[in-house]
């Protein structure tokens, strides 16, 4: 979906050297990824896990905009949420091609039980340290995964790693920066920060655990249960520097790759879903 | 002379942003925007000033940090070229028609 | 179009002259320029008003960001909607340029002190709404922004310039949005009519009254903040939205509205000024409602950015510390 395009802005129909508005030629990127080949009912299962996980947390990070804490961060956050639905949409779109499905087949259409989302995704903005509590896990996670899927023996997820963990290291950063200001900043901030890490830290573990898929996809997918080490390495530091512990306490089960999800994703999806269910087979 | 907007009164300090679109140019001023220290400045900065590929490098500069000429003075601070045609190379007219000049 | 300064009954001093010379020029004025008092007052309260319509603007669209239709449309929204973000913050940078702090102007928005278009105050019950907004709301916005690309004061006319390159994609794909209804079912249709018939006469009312009806218009018209009147630039808008009508399939909701052959123009029917005063007043469908979202983000966001000041606080004495160690 690349093609060049010309646009042009309403222009005042005064001549004048001051103000002139028009927008300049641009040749627009691709909007998604795509690969040489179909996805085989394995490799499209793998692209539903990361792809769901994508939509939901970016699902999650657009009922930030017009809600942040300043302006500044509505954009920041905005352009997270962005990032993060660029991916799901390429991800589900590669998963669709081995059954015949868009991105919105699989976004609106499937059910609770089909969707393949961690539990950690899932959890709820809370307030702005728990998003950026999830935001720093998730984003090391990402980080780390993207880096190692590049070399994927499968194009289209090479690709679109390729792409994304540009991205991500980007979050990743965002994430690092506030969780030292809220560790370091006011006794409230610091309190909240401490609440939200323990509040998120029990969905870890999930995030790393390895299921049957990955032991048919060797060369393919990335094995979760590989990236723990790096992701303990990346966050050791910010945690000590922002005088953090590694909350100990809770592990919850998890469950999310075969289908099993917090309480909140029903919510979360009634809500992503309503309009479109609501019309079936219109276009929009 | 600071420039214009920068108010102690304020939680966040203001920040004038510079962008260099390409590499081969100057950065130039776009704008301004709040942020609590120069880190998140510039990052907010491109999260801002560059959602469309505005840029390729980013100055963020305090904005109280700047000093600017006095505008009240302005007539007085840049008369002084005026009439000094000599530095313009257009002021050389009886080499014109030589060529390489 | 005249524009000629009032002249002072008196000598004028210096820099007024200078100011009036730079305006019947039609140069730029700058931030540490002289400009009389009237002048600053006026685009204080005009950039801030518009900063604050584009924050509070946000509301009624970021209202469908999670129930978006498709994932192309939800990733189109939230960048409109983050756009509108941006924009906001262009107008704020503008108008603390001329000594406005942006803590101040957002207390006297959440204080329900400052005005803010009206139009924001309108609810957004169905998606064809993004539609509408895009097309006739943001179609006005633009109509509106593009002449003030060349208001006389630099940082605004530059920051609108800036705001009407990235606009141009909002109206169309609000556009966009109505022509899939329009083309898909009965349902659809219906929806994207409905919604037109509701946004079209506010869309229309966002010109501001009508021009001997205008009690500042004159005044920024001769001081180039303003180069149009309200009813010209409204004329301008609906004879843009005639043919685009007919594209989409939709009807304009003014029995009324005829082509007038003598002039070239459409004539629309009477605008019912009465709603228009009484949303302007307070008593439109949403106004506390915005003010209060706007007020809780405001609010829910304070420990934060009191945070973050604190830590630059501590980075800097910091900094301090270890440069007074090291010398």
């Amino acid at each position: 979906m690349s093609d060049d395009t010309t646009a042009d802005a309403p222009a005042d129909t005064h001549g004048d050297d001051h103000g002139h508005v028009a927008v300049d030629i641009t040749t627009l990127d691709a909007e998604l990824i795509e690969g040489p080949s179909d996805a085989t009912a394995d490799i499209a299962e793998y692209a539903l896990w990361l792809g769901d996980d994508s939509l939901i947390l970016a699902q999650q990070l657009g009922a930030w905009i017009s809600r942040a804490p300043e302006l500044e961060e509505d954009v920041a956050l905005g352009n997270v949420a962005l990032d993060l639905i660029g991916h799901a949409r390429s991800l589900l779109h590669y998963a669709g091609t081995a059954s015949n499905k868009t991105e919105d087949d699989l976004a609106y259409w499937r059910t609770e039980p089909e969707f393949r989302s961690l539990h950690i995704v899932e959890q709820p903005n809370g307030d702005f340290a728990h998003t950026i509590a999830r935001q720093f896990i998730v984003s090391h996670y990402l980080f780390e995964l993207y880096s190692r899927l590049r070399a994927s023996a499968d194009a289209t997820l090479a690709a679109i790693a390729a792409k994304a963990v540009k991205e991500v290291d980007y979050h990743r950063d965002h994430s690092n920066q506030w969780v030292l200001r809220l560790a370091h900043g006011t006794d409230e901030s610091r309190r909240r920060m401490i609440t939200a890490l323990s509040d998120l830290w029990p969905y870890v573990e999930e995030i790393f655990r390895d299921d049957p898929l990955i032991d048919r996809l060797e060369g393919v997918a990335v094995r979760p249960s590989s990236l723990r080490p790096a992701f303990d390495a990346a966050i050791a530091p910010v945690l000590a520097e922002a005088e953090l512990e590694i909350p100990r306490g809770f592990v919850a089960s998890g469950g999310g790759r075969t289908g099993n999800h917090s309480e909140h994703l029903a919510f979360l999806l009634a809500e992503m879903q309503v309009l479109t269910r609501a019309h079936p087979g219109a276009s929009w | 002379m600071t420039t214009p907007g920068d108010s102690a009164a304020e939680l966040w300090p203001l920040w004038e942003v510079f962008v260099r679109s390409n590499r081969g140019l100057s950065h130039v001023h776009v704008g301004s925007l709040h942020a609590p220290d120069e880190t998140l400045a510039v990052r907010n900065a491109r999260d801002l000033y560059t959602r469309r590929s505005e840029g390729v490098s980013v100055w963020v500069v305090p904005a109280v940090a700047i000093t600017t000429s006095d505008p009240d003075a302005k007539g007085a601070f840049f008369e002084s070229p005026a009439g000094k045609n000599y530095r313009h190379a257009s002021y050389y007219s009886k080499s014109e028609g030589v060529k390489h000049l | 179009m005249t524009s000629t300064i009032t002249p002072a009954t008196s000598a004028i001093s210096v820099e007024e002259q200078q100011f009036n010379d730079l305006i019947e020029a039609d140069s730029r004025i700058e931030p540490r320029d002289w400009m009389p008092e009237g002048y600053r007052k006026s685009l204080v309260r005009q950039i801030s008003q518009h900063a604050h319509s584009e924050i509070i603007g946000m509301q009624p669209e970021s209202n469908w960001i999670t129930r978006a239709p498709s994932l192309k449309r939800k990733a189109i929204l939230m960048a409109k909607v983050q756009d509108e973000a941006g924009h906001g913050l262009y107008l704020y940078s503008a108008a603390q340029t001329l000594g406005a702090t942006r803590d101040d102007m957002t207390d006297a928005l959440i204080a329900g002190k400052a005005r803010y278009s009206s139009i924001f105050n309108y609810p957004t019950p169905s998606w064809a709404d993004m539609g509408s907004i895009g097309w006739l709301v943001d179609g006005a916005a633009i109509c509106n922004q593009v002449p003030l690309c060349r208001a006389s004061y630099g940082p605004y006319g530059r920051a609108m310039v800036r705001i009407c390159k990235e606009e141009s994609f909002h109206q169309r794909q609000g556009f966009e949005i109505l022509l899939e209804l329009m083309a898909g079912n009965e349902e659809q249709r219906q929806m994207a009519q409905d919604s037109v018939n509701r946004w079209y006469w506010p869309a229309l009312m966002m010109f501001g009254p009508p021009d001997d009806d205008s009690p500042n218009s004159a005044q920024s018209m001769a001081w180039k903040i303003k180069r149009h009147s309200n009813d010209e630039l409204r004329q301008r808008f609906v004879n843009m939205l005639v043919p685009q009508a007919a594209v989409l399939g939709v009807t304009l909701p003014d029995p009324d509205l005829h082509f007038n052959e003598e002039t070239q123009q459409w004539d629309l029917g009477e605008i019912d000024w009465t709603e228009f005063h009484e949303v302007l007043a307070g008593r439109g469908p949403n106004n506390a409602q915005r003010l209060q979202r706007r007020r809780d983000a405001h609010e829910d966001g304070q420990w934060v950015r009191e945070a973050a000041a604190a830590y630059a606080r501590k980075q800097s004495a910091l900094t301090t510390t270890l440069e007074m160690a090291a010398s």
